[in-house]
């Protein structure tokens, strides 16, 4: 099964206006043989987009994985999403 | 909100620790409010999951005939899964399936917002979508929090901060530093949907029945495991692993997940079923080695975000329960002494050193290094075992000493028996 097809499945209520995963400095990836936001996020949030990583925060499932796993740059700005917004459990 | 309003207590998150806090504070007569940032209580809440009773039972009597628990759970099966294989080793007792049982499978949307209603009905305020992004200090003591609000700021005598694993309060707080790798883990989990009747022939199942069970031998030697639970009409099915094995590893968490489901001896219990969610959270995983100073100047920390957890025993979302319990009941104490600070408040510390909670995480405090440490633990011991008992299963013509013999010296080329023997006496020493 696709992840896409499972996150469908999902119910999020997306805040377009504030995205609550941003990377640090951009440039600082360059430097980031691992890039292991690309491999670690369930719901893939991360891909890498030739010379920046792109971060579809809409997907997020908020287990913070990314922002531990990202030790040795410390580059991810983790913040939960406002109140109300992101992923929503229909059962847990 | 009036930003001059003054509570008691601020409860910070309504899972099983927060809720436990405001009902406890909340039947003592304090004023409580309790801020949720999920459109209602569960709806940023997973686990695996078994929700062990006694300690809701011990607040709430008889908690499961209003409860929306899903099925009890009556028997714990361990299941050593390699290559087209697997050993299983069972218990099972109808005595599990009275009251007062031991445990159910619940599912965390549905039995977290029964249980803040709870501490509703006790008199605690509950504020849904609202996110506390930092608590207020002053001196060194905590004051309140501020939300997320327009004059979101709400001042208290006292804060419990009860908000998970993936905790940013604290940390921000400077009370515990980024978690490391290998501190938590993270848990993947699908709900797979099937017929009630198809589930219950499945694993042999009767009325609310229920099983859980731990899957060994999937998970390539990572510090954590696969389980699955049964609920009333889903399957729960998913792994756990350390951050720092899964990055080495370099696994992507749905393609393990799929490789999992598509196990020759997985899939069956899974076959005809449909995902119908697919969840994660952060997972403590490194126990009582983990758990940041709980007790300061107007703040206490209770549950995942105490790194209150025990992965020898499955136990956590019960741990919650009674560390916020006696949090709530710490606070209680304190306002009738009219002292919030550390000193005041510390009565929580003591009280959980002497509980089971603070006892189990002292000694098993080296599990979760014995097992980062010996991968072959999650890895290969289910696969020798499997081997050498399909081995003196076989009926080939081959007589059964020499068949012995043959199957020691196979497990000798992977692992010497000096070796398994040091690996079974370290792990008697962690958890004795």
């Amino acid at each position: 099964m696709k992840l896409e097809d499972k996150l469908f499945q999902d119910r999020y209520i997306v805040d377009e206006e504030h995205p609550h995963l941003k990377i640090k400095d951009p440039a600082a990836c360059l430097n980031c043989e691992a890039k292991q936001c690309t491999q670690i996020c369930p719901s893939e949030v991360y891909t890498w987009e030739e010379d920046h990583i792109d971060v579809a925060y809409g997907d997020c499932l908020e287990c913070g994985t990314c922002r531990v796993a990202c030790a040795e740059f410390n580059n991810i700005e983790w913040r939960y999403p406002r109140g109300g917004f992101g992923v929503m459990f229909k059962f847990g | 909100m009036a930003a001059i309003e003054k509570y008691d207590l601020i409860v910070v998150g309504a899972g099983p620790a927060g809720s436990a806090a405001a009902l406890v504070a909340a039947r003592a007569g304090l004023k409580v409010i309790i801020f949720e940032r999920g459109e209602f209580p569960g709806s940023k809440n997973m686990f695996g999951g078994v929700l062990f009773g006694h300690e809701i039972n011990e607040l709430i009597p008889n908690y499961w005939e209003t409860a929306p628990v899903e099925r009890a759970l009556i028997e714990e099966r361990y299941f050593l899964v390699s290559g087209n294989s697997a050993t299983t080793i069972a218990m099972r007792t109808k005595d599990f399936a009275e009251p007062p049982y031991n445990g159910f499978s619940v599912l965390r949307a549905r039995f977290d917002k029964w249980f803040a209603d709870q501490a509703v009905e006790a008199g605690a305020l509950l504020v849904c979508e609202t996110l506390v992004e930092s608590l207020i200090m002053d001196h060194g003591k905590c004051v309140g929090v501020k939300t997320g609000r327009a004059d979101g700021d709400v001042y208290a005598d006292c804060v419990i901060v009860a908000e998970g694993a993936n905790s940013l309060l604290t940390r921000d707080a400077g009370i515990h530093a980024e978690w490391k790798t290998n501190e938590v883990g993270v848990g993947v989990k699908e709900l797979i949907k099937m017929p009630k009747d198809v589930l219950e022939n499945r694993f042999n199942l009767t009325g609310q029945e229920g099983v859980s069970m731990r899957i060994l031998g999937l998970t390539k030697g990572m510090t954590g495991g696969v389980f699955l639970y049964t609920n009333k009409e889903t399957v729960s099915l998913g792994f756990v692993a350390m951050i720092e094995d899964l990055a080495a590893r370099g696994f992507k968490p749905n393609d393990l997940m799929e490789e999992i489901k598509s196990n020759p001896m997985i899939a069956p219990f899974i076959e005809g079923g449909s995902t119908v969610e697919y969840t994660a959270h952060m997972v403590p995983e490194q126990g009582y080695k983990s758990v940041p100073r709980l007790v300061h100047d107007g703040l206490l920390i209770a549950g995942d975000a105490a790194m209150i957890s025990n992965l020898l025993t499955g136990e956590g979302a019960n741990l919650a329960v009674t560390t916020g319990r006696l949090a709530g009941e710490a606070v209680v104490a304190a306002k009738a002494a009219g002292d919030y600070s550390a000193l005041g408040l510390y009565s929580y510390q003591n009280a959980l050193d002497a509980s089971y909670v603070m006892k189990d995480l002292k000694q098993f405090k080296g599990f979760a290094g014995y097992l980062h440490g010996n991968p072959d633990l999650m890895d290969l011991y289910p696969q020798l075992a499997n081997e050498f008992l399909k081995g003196l299963l076989t009926a080939d013509g081959t007589p059964r000493g020499a068949k012995a013999k043959a199957l020691l010296a196979e497990v000798k080329k992977k692992k010497s028996l000096f070796g398994i023997a040091k690996d079974l006496w370290r792990g008697w020493r962690v958890i004795k």
